[in-house]
């Protein structure tokens, strides 16, 4: 296969500093060592992370996960940890417009990416996103824990196209938990903005598309 | 999670510049592509990855998808979403294209890679918890807490009494039923093995898989095959959706008229590695499809099957779900 030829010369090394830390032998809990690295300064990554349009630079340890980083370093806690274990899907957001969770993702490995959050959505005069707008007027939600990730989530699903049925809707939503068990109410807000966002291409109706 | 060093590599090249061997729990560097099981384990402190190299700019020549006379070929690095949704992939490859969609969640399957799919590694909560010292698979003959443990999930195929982990991937059980290669680039060069070989076996549960030291899966290969369309990957679960199976198989067949000319069956959520059941696949040659020839030929997949408890149900929920889904192969227009 002509693929597997090489194919040059480059590498970013893009963690000088970090590489120090691999010096360091991984011994203790991973409280302590995970404490020393926070402490020495050799041991953060100067990182730039595009959220919602802004250029956000922070200078965080190499093992932040994108959703800390959002939450503790850049005041942006509309993004919820719900398991931080990729199972409960609280921490969704986009990423080059597609849904991710963001408790899987290392902050350091997303730089240059486009980010959005539930913060990125309403329009700059205050106007929400059809999604937004349909939660509200369809009750989807109770304790609103799970509602940024399943707003995020919920427009992926209509700009996919997974958004056609009823049982499209809840197989394709299945990725998002909701404790407070809004599912019904979800599906109906979902087929409320369905049209509306389809009626509006190249307004942040469509915010979260390639 | 502890500290590590972070690279990221343009080129299979420099992926393996760190050629340790990547398959025991305690190696020291590991690929990062999707990050859905590795960054999952480093959290956990089961994996400690001294160094962490990034290969997701492998993407940009590692993830398409191409449909040929030859057969399939998928890029290692593809997106399982990406696949899952792929017209062709659907059409001429059902098996494949149903595992990747009723696998994990659409965020997950986003994020996801082929490569990093078949290599992730068992949920049995035991591994996944280092708070219980007994675990062969973390700590070379340390014991298994799941055997006289909670058991329910693990696998009753493959076991040994050093570790009964269940494989708890569903595309590379789709893989093993339709005679998949994998694609591997490493310091020694290309070569291609069997996805049958890439899982090593409950002997040795520290040893996950047969790559060599720096290979990188750079792609699967899946030969045409007249029973490729009339294949289907049928998932046994506790829960409708975003749930591992508990038992599943994917069924390939080739008809003439009721008559089966060939049959390929794997077998998923019930074994210790992607499993084959060959016998099973020679009882059916001949045959006409019905309710008992797929019940015979269960019963021969199931051959050998040893529980531990709790997932004794599996050795007749396993012969099921063979039967259906081989009903449900034979019923299938293409
Ligand atoms: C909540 C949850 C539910 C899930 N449900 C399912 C399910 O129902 N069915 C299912 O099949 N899976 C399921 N998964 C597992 C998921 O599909 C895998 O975690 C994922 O496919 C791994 O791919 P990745 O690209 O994220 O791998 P990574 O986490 O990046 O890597 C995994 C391992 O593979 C190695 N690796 C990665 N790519 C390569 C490569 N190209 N060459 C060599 N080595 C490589 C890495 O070093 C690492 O050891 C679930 C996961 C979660 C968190
Ligand atoms: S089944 Fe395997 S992975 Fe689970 S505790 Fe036993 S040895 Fe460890
Ligand atoms: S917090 Fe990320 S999936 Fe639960
Ligand atoms: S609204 Fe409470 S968890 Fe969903």
């Amino acid at each position: 296969m002509d693929r597997t030829q090489p194919e040059g010369p480059s590498r970013r090394h893009v963690i000088g500093a970090a590489a120090g830390i691999a010096a360091v032998p991984a011994v203790g809990s991973a409280a302590e060592t995970g404490r020393a690295a926070q402490s020495d300064a050799s041991g953060k990554v100067d990182m730039t992370l595009t959220v919602n349009g802004q250029a956000r630079r922070a200078m965080l340890d190499v093992r932040t996960s994108l959703l800390d980083a959002l939450r503790e370093h850049l005041d942006l806690t509309g993004s919820k940890k719900g398991c931080d274990q990729g199972q409960c899907g609280a921490c969704t957001v986009h990423v080059d417009g597609e849904r991710v969770l963001s408790c899987l993702i290392l902050a350091v490995s997303v730089q240059g990416r486009r980010i959005t959050t539930i913060e990125g959505l309403a329009e700059a005069g205050g106007r929400l996103h059809p999604m937004q707008q349909a939660f509200i007027d369809q009750d989807g939600f109770q304790c609103g824990y799970c509602t940024p990730g399943q707003i995020l989530s919920a427009i992926a699903c209509v700009n996919e196209g997974h958004a056609g049925s009823d049982d499209e809707i809840r197989e394709y939503m299945s990725g998002n938990l909701c404790r407070c068990a809004a599912y019904p109410k979800i599906v109906a807000a979902i087929k409320q903005a369905r049209p509306q966002m389809a009626v509006s291409p190249g307004t942040p109706a469509k915010v979260g598309q390639v | 999670m502890r500290p590590f060093a972070y690279d990221r590599a343009e080129t299979t090249a420099l992926a393996a510049r760190h050629p340790t061997a990547q398959g025991q729990t305690d190696a020291k560097v590991q690929f990062l592509a999707g990050g859905t099981t590795l960054l999952d384990l480093m959290k956990l402190d089961v994996l400690r990855p001294e160094r962490v190299v990034d290969i997701t700019p492998l993407k940009a020549r590692h993830s398409g998808i191409e449909v040929g006379p030859d057969g399939l070929r998928l890029g290692g690095l593809a997106a399982m979403a990406a696949v899952a949704d792929h017209p062709a992939v659907k059409r001429d490859y059902p098996a494949i294209a149903e595992a990747l969609q009723l696998a994990a969640s659409p965020q997950l399957r986003n994020m996801a890679t082929l490569g990093g799919n078949v290599l992730q590694r068992t949920r049995c909560p035991y591994y996944r918890d280092p708070s219980w010292a007994a675990c062969n698979k973390r700590t070379p003959g340390s014991g298994c807490a799941a055997i006289g443990g909670f058991n329910r999930q693990h696998a009753v195929l493959g076991v040994s009494e050093r570790c009964i982990a269940q494989y708890p991937g569903d595309f590379a059980v789709a893989l093993a039923a339709l005679d998949a290669e994998v694609e591997l680039v490493g310091p020694g060069g290309a070569r291609r093995i069997s996805i049958l070989d890439l899982h090593t076996g409950s002997d040795r549960p520290h040893i996950e898989h047969s790559l060599r030291p720096g290979e990188v899966i750079v792609g699967f290969r899946v030969p045409a095959a007249p029973w490729a369309r009339r294949s289907t990957y049928l998932k046994i679960r506790d829960r409708q959706s975003y749930e591992f199976a508990i038992a599943s198989a994917a069924v390939a067949l080739d008809l003439d008229g009721g008559v089966v000319r060939h049959a390929r069956i794997g077998l998923g959520g019930m074994a210790y590695k992607p499993w084959r059941a060959k016998a099973a696949e020679a009882a059916l040659v001949g045959k006409p499809l019905t309710e008992d020839t797929a019940t015979a030929a269960a019963r021969l997949a199931l051959e050998g099957a040893v529980g531990h408890g709790h997932n004794d149900y599996k050795v007749e929920l396993g012969r099921r779900t063979v039967v259906r889904a081989l009903l449900a192969a034979s019923a299938t227009e293409v």
